[in-house]
């Protein structure tokens, strides 16, 4: 990020507030287990649905466990799910959308009526069959995060190659005897970069949204691993009497979430200053 | 127009066809033997055998697929492998509750979502435009399942006000319609506002307020219906979405629809279930796409197909 992006960043306070959120759920994740008085799966039946104290900051759940420790693990486990099948459904849709965009002809037809194909399943719904093909699980979590964001992305990357082969650097490198994998590694994925980490953080929000909702479904990350989704799961068993095993982790996700959005929203302000006022 | 439709009718089959092809394809993908899940570990070599042959499941895949399709065009969908139950009877049970639902949650979202992005609009940079923003972006931030807890929470279970599960009568739709609204809510109102600021600056709309034109007719005559494009491309999506997406208001409201009916087959890995609903619902979302593309046309006439 050049110094002038970065003071388009912070100049917006919006962007500081989201980024300090995600930056302590950041934290609270890398740090895990130092902050955690206690182990997050720990069964103390004696001390049930306890309110906060100060021996458990946010309460104890159905087993006594404490709410902290297992929000401070969830953040982990909630975030690299996100982050690692984000991260990897983008490769691949850049991938496919470079691919389809610079060499054109039925090479793009193929994959963009199997993107398409792939845009006819609404997003949740994808999730699903992904999981109903692989089975539960964090790293089948993570393929279906992945298989979920490849078509938005494949989609974006593909438009924005289709503008950049032609421009006149591009074509003086092809003039110059350049290969096609040395203009696109060189040349187009750098100039596309931009918008696919937009578009990247933008789609981690949602990430964290389909993987707490297919936990929460019972067919993302299962109990007992202290994943948000299924937290709330559990909390909703209780929501009449002990409602802040619900609350506990839905704030959690919705923080995270409306954080990503924001950063995002800030990042393409930043690098493309044009469309702010759009 | 008509001939513009009949084609993208048409142009809809192949589309349905080749759906319908990876959907019985990611079916038969799946790792382990459905026939063993159904019949249990206990089950001996022979009697697995005998299943599958019944079934159907030993002959070569364009066979089966061949089956399924043709079946699936009369309207069979198989029956499932635990209830044995037909699933098209069940579906056709289950689907009226998700689209009351959907076509519930679109209607609540597009009449606030429009409402908030007028306002925020008109009111560009004024202190409601900044509190109604915010609470567009909350509303996109917070999961459905989250939010209906809490209004369950709130309106059925400490004010009395609200039935908090199932869907016997009108009152039982507020909290699961206004739930699953909710998030399309903050997505409408951001692209109506985006699209609203952009008309109100046109020349038009310039001049229809210089010839003294009151200002709400300005706004809800001159300035919405152009702005409305957009709009309708979102409110579509959301449609198609909310379809699936409101399995998840049906989990927590107990309502007996197609996507609580899709999670119970994907937990019992009961495929015919899944494969069949997957194909409902996707179906559902490409037809409902399709019904929005020529809606188009019809808010706006500058649109022509050719």
């Amino acid at each position: 990020m050049d110094s002038q992006v970065f003071k388009r960043f912070i100049k917006n306070k919006a962007t500081i507030g989201g980024s300090a959120i995600l930056f302590l759920f950041l934290a609270m994740a890398v740090l895990g287990p130092v902050l955690c008085a206690y182990d997050p799966n720990r069964i103390d039946l004696t001390s049930v649905y306890q309110p906060p104290s100060a021996e458990h900051i946010l309460g104890t759940d159905n087993l006594g466990r404490d709410t902290f420790s297992r929000l401070v693990i969830g953040a982990r486990i909630s975030l690299l799910v996100s982050f690692v099948g984000t991260i990897v459904g983008s490769f691949l849709g850049m991938i496919l959308g470079v691919t389809a965009g610079y060499f054109g002809g039925k090479i793009d037809s193929v994959i963009s009526r199997f993107v398409d194909l792939l845009l006819a399943f609404p997003g949740l719904l994808l999730a699903i069959v992904v999981v109903a093909i692989l089975g539960n699980g964090i790293p089948n979590t993570m393929a279906a995060i992945a298989f979920y964001s490849i078509p938005y992305i494949a989609r974006m990357v593909r438009g924005i190659v289709i503008t950049l082969k032609d421009s006149e650097y591009v074509q003086a490198c092809r003039v110059m005897g350049a290969s096609d994998s040395r203009i696109i590694i060189t040349h187009i994925i750098p100039n596309s970069m931009s918008q696919i980490i937009v578009n990247t953080t933008l789609n981690l929000g949602t990430a964290i949204l389909t993987a707490s909702s297919l936990s929460f479904l019972g067919l993302g990350v299962t109990p007992p691993n202290p994943e948000w989704g299924a937290m709330l799961s559990q909390g909703r068993e209780v929501i009449r009497y002990f409602p802040l095993a619900a609350i506990v982790p839905g704030v959690a996700i919705t923080l995270v979430v409306m954080s990503f959005s924001i950063v995002g929203d800030g990042l393409r302000d930043a690098l493309d200053p044009k469309l702010k006022n759009n | 127009m008509l001939a513009y439709s009949i084609r993208r009718i048409f142009q809809l089959i192949p589309v349905l066809f080749v759906i319908s092809l990876l959907v019985f394809l990611m079916m038969h993908i799946i790792p382990g033997d459905p026939v063993k899940n159904m019949l249990g570990l206990e089950a001996s070599k022979e009697a697995i055998e005998a299943e599958r042959e019944r079934l159907g499941l030993n002959d070569p895949l364009p066979t089966q697929y061949f089956r399924f399709i043709s079946g699936a065009m009369k309207g069979d969908l198989g029956r499932s492998i635990f209830t044995k139950k037909t699933i098209t009877q069940e579906i056709l049970q289950r689907y009226p509750y998700t689209v009351k639902l959907a076509v519930g949650g679109t209607l609540f979202a597009t009449v606030v979502g429009v409402l908030i992005g007028i306002t925020c609009a008109v009111r560009r940079g004024t202190v409601t435009d900044s509190s109604l923003v915010v609470v567009s972006l909350v509303a996109v931030s917070t999961p459905s399942f989250f939010l209906a807890l809490m209004m369950m929470l709130i309106f059925a279970l400490n004010l009395h006000w609200l039935p908090s599960i199932g869907l016997r009568t009108p009152m039982h739709y507020i909290l699961p319609i206004a739930t699953l609204g909710m998030q399309s809510v903050g997505l409408i109102a951001r692209t109506t506002r985006s699209a609203m600021l952009d008309v109100l600056n046109q020349d038009y709309i310039r001049t229809s307020r210089s010839r003294g034109i009151p200002e709400k007719v300005i706004i809800y005559c001159h300035a919405l219906k152009n702005a409305m494009i957009p709009v309708i491309t979102v409110v579509g999506l959301r449609f198609g979405g909310l379809l699936a997406g409101s399995t998840l208001v049906e989990t927590v409201f107990s309502i007996p629809g197609i996507g609580r009916y899709l999670v119970d087959g994907v937990l019992k890995r009961d495929f015919p279930v899944v494969q069949g609903t997957v194909l409902v619902l996707a179906f559902s979302f490409v037809v409902v796409n399709m019904i929005v593309d020529l809606l188009y046309a019809v808010v706006d006439p500058r649109i022509k197909y050719e």
